[in-house]
């Protein structure tokens, strides 16, 4: 396998995984590196499982991740952490928003939301939880849920915070850029 | 300078460097971002078509009046647009043309997972074949030049993987083409049959030179690394060997798909002792190696027809080694399908239907969703359009008491696609089917495009508006009736009385898509526990905002818009609305 670093962001359609998804990809290309950024677009958007792959290094030629092959895992909900656990990389690390959504099949009663996810993947990962939906409604914004996780995953790169925040004073208007500052900080003072 | 750019972006970009001047397409996942971008360069004229088709005819038309010319699609709208291209084949290009389609493998947006390099061999139209954005750009640009050069349209082929990845793209100052001369040719332009004939000497003239250019183009590249084992394969299966395999095999990379380099297929394969031809789908290329007598390829007996691939099935394919060492779940996980958004107008449409027992026809949009549990009322879908013309079958195949049970449900961008003429077909041969246009106002699935119905462009600007109502009218139906597919009550009423006429009926469930910038829903609303009787009729309308964990039935204030729907189903008011 080529020596990249690969990110992976899942969670449910809707939530922002591809904005996240974005804002790592032009960073990355700041620092010189190769990059590649996968998407998810149309049906599967909708309220579905979704995955985007962040794959940077000297040279990246596939744009996908492959199980066992992800350094970090930004996951935006529970269940979709647990099941996209098994593309974690040994010694590598999930972060985890412990936002709780429901899938259709646990809605109409034909499966159960598993219980203990948290603690089940941290007998098996090293994991980070947190409630970054308390987090924001804190900073008056429930829309920065994002970028708090962001600032959570910012930690865990040997890309420096000033390069984080520069883009993300490039990337978000005016108006909402002090409340995106601060809720970055948050997730990287976690 | 370097941009980070989706491959779909890179398409656009490379259209605009080779200084395109007329873009028409039709949405359709993954390629609907190429269009999008294209909008964002001036001078360029870019529209929405109602269809693939139409659009391709503008795009010919525009490269036949001397303009260099784009349309792009998904694989599915190639059908659609098969007929005016077979004949563009024929009649060649004046500014280049050049057509954009992608393919899906694994079915993420699609209906099936046809391989559209069987295209560019049954019309005889070239087609190169990007392995990432910074080919989409490059290869899009000499497309153009190509497409002059030979006479010819030329296909790219892109898939989801490759339309929806971003990569570094070098950006340059477009070109500046200058309009060739209209000039008219009846020979070249006229397809009758006697003009045809001579065309048709003229293609396979141009394909036998297209494949000598082939053979020693800078599209197709060979890395030799001194290996017993050679692979030949393109786009994204080129990147998922080069990851997986690295140096340890030789590669023959080919950037243009079709046709393809017989002398550079057969040395090459004469150099190894095995031959893998790695591509997703068909076994395209591998079909054409073997015609070529050559034995020592490996092709589809090693990988599936099926879905995508892997770096890691390339690696166990080729060398027998398997997936990194990773950790394993030892329980059920439920499964996440795609769902109706929070406040989506079709549900009320959807529950209503259900409620009432009919079979329904459906078609493609987000109201395929209309299929998935809990309200599991799409009977089927087939294609773009079908609805109709499928429910004109149902009931001429089972009679007037099947036919009080049937309705058809079409979207709005749709209808306008090719829905109309299945109407039509109602119309002149006596059915009398009930047709329900699901009038969201926007083109959903694919990300809110405009359409003949929404009365703006795809640059915003206000347009006249095709009237629903007064289109149906004039296409012989007298009942069109507007209805609101969230008062349940009423819809259900409207319903009930169309399917009982003895003539064709069309509904127009009219109600905005609820993710539209001018749809303000407000609030949320909440289940008052007091009143609450856990009868869970709230829950058949499969919102995913609504749920219940075993003891009360809960609404996620993060999903829910407020739309207010489940306060209209709720028999014991007990669904309040929360500011």
């Amino acid at each position: 396998m080529s020596n990249t670093k690969n990110i992976m962001i899942v969670g449910v359609g809707g939530q922002g995984t591809l904005l996240a998804s974005r804002i790592i990809g032009n960073l990355v290309i700041g620092e010189g590196y190769d990059v590649k950024v996968s998407e998810v677009h149309g049906m599967s958007q909708r309220g579905g499982s979704v995955v985007t792959y962040v794959k940077y290094g000297e040279k990246v030629y596939s744009p996908i991740i492959d199980l066992g092959e992800a350094d970090i895992i930004l996951a935006f909900e529970k269940l979709e952490a647990y099941r996209y656990l098994p593309y974690l990389k040994k010694g590598g690390k999930i972060i985890v928003n412990n936002q709780e959504i429901d899938p259709m099949p646990v809605i109409i009663g034909t499966a159960k939301y598993p219980l203990n996810i948290i603690e089940k993947i941290a007998q098996k990962a090293d994991i980070i939880e947190v409630d970054a939906i308390t987090k924001a409604q804190e900073l008056g914004n429930i829309k920065v849920v994002n970028v708090i996780l962001i600032g959570l995953l910012a930690k865990s790169t040997d890309i420096p915070y000033e390069k984080w925040t520069n883009t993300i004073k490039s990337t978000v208007p005016a108006k909402f850029l002090e409340v995106n500052l601060k809720a970055f900080d948050v997730g990287y003072n976690l | 300078m370097k941009k980070l750019l989706i491959g779909n972006a890179a398409v656009a970009q490379g259209a605009y460097e080779a200084d395109v001047k007329v873009v028409a397409s039709y949405p359709g996942t993954p390629s609907t971002e190429i269009t999008e971008t294209i909008v964002k360069y001036e001078n360029i004229y870019v529209e929405w078509s109602p269809n693939e088709k139409v659009a391709a005819e503008v795009a010919i038309g525009a490269s036949i009046a001397g303009a260099r010319s784009m349309s792009c699609m998904k694989h599915v709208g190639l059908n659609v647009m098969a007929d005016p291209i077979f004949t563009a084949s024929y009649t060649g290009v004046n500014g280049g043309l050049v057509l954009c389609v992608a393919d899906d493998p694994g079915m993420h947006s699609s209906q099936n997972e046809q391989d559209s390099r069987h295209y560019a061999k049954a019309s005889k139209i070239m087609m190169f074949e990007p392995s990432d954005s910074a080919e989409c750009k490059e290869f899009t640009k000499q497309a153009f030049a190509l497409s002059e050069q030979f006479d010819t349209p030329v296909f790219i082929r892109l898939s989801t993987r490759i339309s929806h990845s971003q990569g570094l793209v070098e950006i340059c100052e477009p070109e500046k083409i200058k309009n060739y001369e209209y000039e008219k040719n009846i020979a070249k332009y006229v397809m009758m049959p006697a003009g045809a004939r001579r065309r048709h000497i003229v293609v396979e003239d141009r394909m036998r030179k297209i494949s000598e250019y082939t053979e020693n183009c800078p599209f197709n590249t060979v890395e030799d690394n001194n290996t017993e084992i050679g692979v030949i394969a393109s786009g994204t299966s080129y990147m998922y060997s080069k990851e997986a395999l690295g140096d340890r095999v030789s590669y023959l990379k080919l950037g243009i798909a079709y046709p393809m380099p017989a002398n550079l297929i057969k040395n090459f394969c004469a150099k190894y002792k095995k031959v893998f031809v790695i591509e997703e789908l068909d076994p395209f290329t591998e079909e054409y190696v073997r015609t070529l007598g050559i034995t020592n390829i490996i092709g589809k007996e090693a990988f599936s027809l099926l879905g995508e691939y892997t770096p890691s099935m390339i690696k166990s394919a080729v060398f027998g080694e398997s997936e990194s060492e990773h950790i394993t779940i030892d329980e059920q996980i439920p499964m996440r399908p795609p769902v109706m958004c929070p406040g989506c107008p079709h549900r009320g449409a959807f529950y209503v239907l259900k409620k009432l027992g009919l079979v329904v026809s459906g078609d493609i949009g987000c109201y395929t969703l209309g299929a998935v549990a809990p309200l599991l009322s799409v009977d089927t879908t087939i294609c773009m359009g079908a609805s109709i013309g499928a429910a004109h079958g149902m009931a001429k195949a089972r009679g007037a008491e099947f036919n009080k049970k049937l309705v058809s449900v079409i979207g709005d961008s749709t209808f306008m696609h090719s829905g109309i003429t299945g109407l039509v077909d109602i119309v002149y041969n006596k059915g009398n089917n009930t047709v329900i246009i699901l009038d969201n106002s926007i083109t959903g699935m694919t990300g809110h495009q405009d359409n003949p119905t929404t009365g703006y462009t795809i640059r915003g600007e206000e347009t006249r508006q095709v009237n629903l109502v007064k289109l149906c009218e004039a296409i012989g139906v007298d009942h069109v009736v507007v209805a609101d597919p969230f008062d349940l009550k009423g819809f259900e009423k409207v319903v009930t009385e169309e399917i009982n006429r003895e003539e064709p009926s069309v509904i127009i469930a009219q109600r905005p898509c609820a993710l539209l910038k001018k749809v303000k829903y407000t609030g949320h609303c909440k289940i008052d526990t007091e009143k609450c009787r856990k009868c869970k009729k709230c829950m058949q309308l499969g919102c995913p905002a609504i749920s219940y964990n075993g003891k009360e039935i809960k609404i996620d204030t993060n999903q829910c818009n407020g739309c207010g729907l489940c306060i209209n189903i709720c028999p014991f008011d007990a669904i309040v609305k929360e500011d």
